[in-house]
């Protein structure tokens, strides 16, 4: 952790999740999920597939609500209202302001077909925040250099390279001044010789101290960037801890089994 | 491998296609004896339909053919985005009313629902606005309105939106989930999704299918006589034809100006379908591949 991320709200975690509980329908996919976040930590999230971490990414800026539990960003309940020992939904336009401060990247980038890179970026900033457009435009070139695309603005996603495409999302999500980045298996779509290309700006933004969620199959990542390891199976926390000690020593059999086959 | 081979680019004999040059031999011969004979055929009155080509009542009716035609589709294409968007709301209620909508108007034929509008004002005198069983703040006579070109476009517009409505849906669920994710998460609101991100996609698909829709219904205005209006193309030419008795040449003055009007259309269609096919190919455009290469030499220079 840098000294920029212990800010004088360093106390409250940036994300607690107390027992959170989410079912779809009668598939019960998270059951009873402890984390914690600390501001500025990079939190990797490994697992099986079908083990809820996916989920759970997309529970923490609301793209699913919780069943069960509290979930906690900043400090704010996602996705409800509370109101004495009630909790009400939140209306879609208070959900949208909260997930504003939280950047989110997906596996298969999702960037806007029709728009540039740079009118990717800057789409947020001026229809959301409505920041005058020279502004974002000037914000977005300096996002795109961060990520080595500056010579690529005007290029739409289909003449971009995936990797190249997921460079250009993470400036998107980056547009908008996150407080926390959310990575949903950011190189799994990739060619393994593209891969290096995003962590090395995934690894830029931990050491500018930005809090990070990321759900990855990258063990090398997770153990260089990392400062939790969280491994998840069949919807619980089966064991979290400091990245190499976790993948050193892992203390439960799953764990161990789980490793074992992806190391 | 490439030792003995030569840089230049080949210059092969081109295959002979005679198969090709008969076929268009054959072709053009008979079209050439068709346009002879109608040429040289008197019934054809080519005399009267030169007469005729510029009559004032014609291309009035022709003005009143495209008018018909942009407002109804007008009524068509926001009243058939109107009810995409509410079948694709999660709301039961505006979904079951979408589908009612969409029952009526495409189950009955278009020639009798103008002919329904035709008898509206034996139905409904006039149309008041007020607070219901309360006091009453305008009220419209409806009789006395200039109702035929008003309801035959309400008939004709009515009717589209029903097609263009599937049109929409079809365009509007070509476009990915990971799409409004991607907005969601950015925090934009779902109008502005639909408005920015997901409606722009669709119209890729949108375009083709409604450009035929508008191209049909600048045919389908010959049917207002049903309302009854007869002031279109097909109307005047008819009404002239009757009164010299020569329908032939009319009917090919109207088809004549029918074909132009379609040709502009045609046209127009190309132009949209090219703004917003933004983004749909990998081809590199002049100012792109400027950047790039001015990067490269800069990169070069820098070495």
């Amino acid at each position: 952790m840098t000294d920029l991320a212990k800010g004088p709200d360093s106390g409250r975690p940036m994300v607690e999740a107390l027992s959170v509980h989410k079912r779809f329908g009668a598939l019960h996919v998270l059951r009873g999920i402890n984390l914690t976040v600390q501001r500025g930590e990079v939190a990797c999230m490994i697992g099986p597939s079908g083990s809820g971490k996916t989920t759970l990414l997309r529970c923490m800026n609301h793209l699913e609500q919780v069943s069960g539990g509290r979930l906690y960003v900043d400090g704010d309940l996602m996705g409800y209202r509370e109101k004495g020992d009630k909790l009400h939904e939140l209306h879609p336009k208070v959900a949208a302001k909260q997930r504003r401060d939280i950047g989110m990247v997906f596996q298969h980038f999702n960037l806007f077909p029709h728009m540039t890179a740079l009118q990717n970026v800057i789409e947020a900033p001026t229809r959301v925040k409505r920041m005058h457009k020279a502004q974002a435009v000037e914000e977005a070139r300096k996002l795109l250099d961060r990520v080595g695309m500056a010579d690529k603005e005007r290029f739409y996603p289909a003449q971009l390279s995936g990797g190249q495409q997921q460079r250009v999302a993470i400036a998107r999500a980056l547009a908008m001044k996150p407080k926390l980045m959310l990575f949903d298996e950011p190189t799994s779509a990739l060619d393994p010789e593209l891969v290096g290309e995003v962590l090395d700006a995934m690894k830029q933004l931990a050491l500018d101290g930005m809090t990070m969620v990321v759900v990855t199959h990258e063990m090398g990542f997770a153990r260089e960037v990392g400062d939790q390891l969280v491994f998840m199976d069949g919807g619980v926390v089966v064991e979290a801890g400091h990245p190499r000690e976790v993948l050193a020593d892992p203390k439960h059999d799953r764990t161990k089994a789980f490793l074992s086959k992806v190391l | 491998m490439t030792g003995g081979m030569r840089e230049e680019a080949i210059d092969a004999i081109p295959l002979r296609r005679t198969g090709r040059w008969i076929a268009a031999v054959v072709i053009l011969g008979l079209l050439a004896l068709f346009v002879y004979g109608a040429a040289t055929n008197s019934n054809y009155e080519w005399g009267i339909y030169r007469k005729y080509l510029f009559d004032q009542r014609i291309s009035k009716g022709a003005l009143v053919t495209i008018e018909l035609t942009v407002l109804a589709m007008a009524i068509g294409i926001g009243l058939g985005v109107l009810l995409a968007v509410m079948r694709l709301t999660g709301n039961p209620v505006l979904q079951g009313v979408a589908w009612l909508y969409l029952w009526i108007f495409r189950g009955t034929p278009i020639f009798v629902q103008l002919v329904f509008w035709g008898l509206f004002t034996s139905l409904y005198k006039h149309l008041d606005i007020g607070i219901p069983w309360g006091p009453t703040f305008a009220t419209f006579n409806i009789a006395r309105v200039n109702a035929l070109f008003f309801f035959a476009v309400i008939g004709l517009g009515l009717n589209e939106a029903a097609y263009m409505a599937e049109i929409v849906r079809a365009g509007i669920l070509s476009v990915g989930e990971g799409q409004t994710e991607a907005a969601s998460a950015l925090g934009m609101s779902w109008g502005l999704t639909m408005r920015r991100i997901v409606l722009p996609q669709a119209m890729r698909v949108i375009i083709p299918p409604t450009g035929n829709e508008v191209i049909s219904m600048e045919k389908t205005t010959s049917l207002v006589v049903a309302v009854p209006l007869s002031t279109d193309i097909y109307n005047q030419q008819n009404q002239i034809a009757g009164v010299i008795f020569q329908p032939i040449p009319l009917l090919l003055v109207g088809a004549t100006w029918y074909l132009a009007i379609t040709s502009v259309l045609m046209f127009g269609q190309y132009f949209l379908e090219k703004r917003f096919s933004r983004g749909a190919s990998r081809k590199m455009t002049a100012r792109q591949m400027d950047q790039m290469l001015g990067a490269r030499s800069h990169e070069e220079m820098g070495a």
